[in-house]
């Protein structure tokens, strides 16, 4: 059966994995290509990457980092933060990652989304989209949930696949360093409207956080950042959790 | 020397990446001259079925039928394996090599397409591609067409069905599956490919 995928997020600023809560207050928790390795051999089942700094510089700093990452991981890498062009696009896939994120930009460009598709493959484009409760939907919010781009994330959504993408990256900007457990409810709202994967990201505090976004929210993946990192969460027991819950994980690996 | 063949279809790097990590000497190249030349051939892939039609365009096609014919071990990827079958309902007018029989279609309407993520696949115990490997492991999938199950099925998956996982006749060896981004199994199957 196919299972639900577990990924764990590295925030990474200057080459040092970094992470907020609710988009600011950083803090350093370690060296990208290590941690994500650690992450692999735990049982992560995806890494992703993004790049905060990228908005500003240091671009050639990401890509040696994507580089070094990449060399050691053989699970699927995605990187995000600061792609414009196609050019951007096809130098951190040069660096080894296997898809690309793009948010601010898709919202700004949507074309970027099938032109990166048209030359990659859909399978390497992921849309995030940062999504707000508001007034009874979810609205969409750019440059790190600084702007709102006033689009409804689930007509965005839509449009995304159409256009395209090949994975929705949803966060719930409500939920996002809360640890007070995933927005099921955003998550659903897409998830049962789209064909293509919808990972869930966004507040996850504990195992019994990621069994509810696969039953009730029905994400096709959830993503993680800081439980990870600071080992208030071991990956090896989420998946002994969900797999003793009987949704079906690559767990042994 | 492995020939790792670039006809424009994604992204090659990954799987250099990976045999490089094996400690395999690789090329990726899209110069029919050093397939011709090559010791082994991998045929990546993603994407559209139609991108292979570069294949034959561009000489490489001829090229790779000529190592096949030499009995160099062969191993596609992806749509690299889909193109070992006979064609693809994705891209009717683009025919396939057909090395193994059937044609390749879409995953049926009451599953999500495309099948993204690690699924479990089935092993035959003949197969050395999978030599060593669990019966039953986990592998990583990115695709919306599936090749039938057929006699030279060495490992099957089940989503909307059964379809062909990895395929194996004489030199000739495919996978649906991407070895490269599957962890220490993937790796394991590339040192087996590597090793024949």
């Amino acid at each position: 059966m196919l299972t639900k995928r577990i990924i764990a997020c590295l925030d990474v600023d200057d080459g040092r994995v970094v992470k907020g809560v609710r988009f600011v207050d950083l803090r350093d928790a370690g060296d990208p290509a290590e941690l994500a390795k650690r992450h692999a051999d735990s049982g992560a089942d995806e890494i992703v990457f993004l790049d905060i700094s990228a908005a500003h510089q240091r671009r050639a700093t990401l890509l040696d980092t994507v580089r070094r990452t990449a060399r050691q991981l053989f699970i699927p890498f995605t990187v995000g933060g600061g792609i414009r062009t196609l050019e951007d696009a096809t130098a951190v896939f040069s660096s080894g990652a296997d898809k690309i994120s793009i948010n601010s930009t898709a919202l700004a460009n949507p074309t970027l989304i099938t032109e990166i598709a048209e030359r990659f493959g859909s399978q390497a484009v992921v849309v995030a989209i940062d999504a707000k409760h508001h007034n009874g939907s979810w609205q969409a919010f750019t440059h790190g949930g600084r702007n709102p781009a006033n689009r409804d994330a689930v007509e965005w959504a839509l449009e995304a696949e159409s256009r395209g993408a090949g994975e929705i990256l949803l966060t719930s900007m409500d939920r996002d360093g809360t640890a007070s457990g995933f927005d099921c409810e955003l998550t659903r709202a897409i998830a049962d409207r789209l064909n293509i994967p919808v990972i869930a990201s966004g507040g996850a505090g504990g195992a019994a956080d990621f069994s509810e976004v696969f039953r009730e929210g029905h994400a096709d993946a959830a993503l993680a950042a800081s439980i990870f990192h600071y080992g208030t969460s071991s990956l090896g027991d989420l998946k002994q959790h969900l797999a003793d819950e009987g949704i079906p994980v690559r767990w042994p690996c | 020397m492995i020939a790792i063949v670039d006809y424009g279809a994604g992204n090659l790097i990954s799987v250099k990446k990976a045999i490089d990590y094996l400690g395999q000497d690789s090329r990726i190249t899209a110069d029919p001259a050093v397939v011709r030349h090559a010791t082994k051939i991998v045929l990546p892939g993603v994407g559209n079925f139609a991108a292979t039609a570069a294949l034959a365009s561009s000489g490489l096609q001829d090229a790779i039928t000529a190592r096949i014919q030499s009995q160099i071990p062969f191993l596609g990827i992806c749509v690299g394996m889909q193109w070992m079958f006979t064609g693809s309902t994705e891209a009717p007018k683009t025919p396939g090599l057909s090395l193994f029989p059937g044609e390749c279609v879409r995953f049926p309407s009451n599953v999500k397409s495309p099948h993204v993520g690690w699924n479990q696949i089935e092993i035959s115990s003949t197969s050395r591609l999978c030599r060593g490997l669990p019966l039953n492991p986990f592998v990583y999938f990115t695709h919306s067409y599936r090749a039938p199950v057929n006699g030279s099925t060495v490992a099957c998956c089940d989503y909307g069905g059964k379809f062909a996982a990895a395929v194996e006749k004489d030199f000739l060896f495919g996978v649906q599956f991407h070895p490269e981004k599957s962890g220490e199994t993937g790796l394991r199957l590339l040192a087996n490919f590597c090793a024949i």
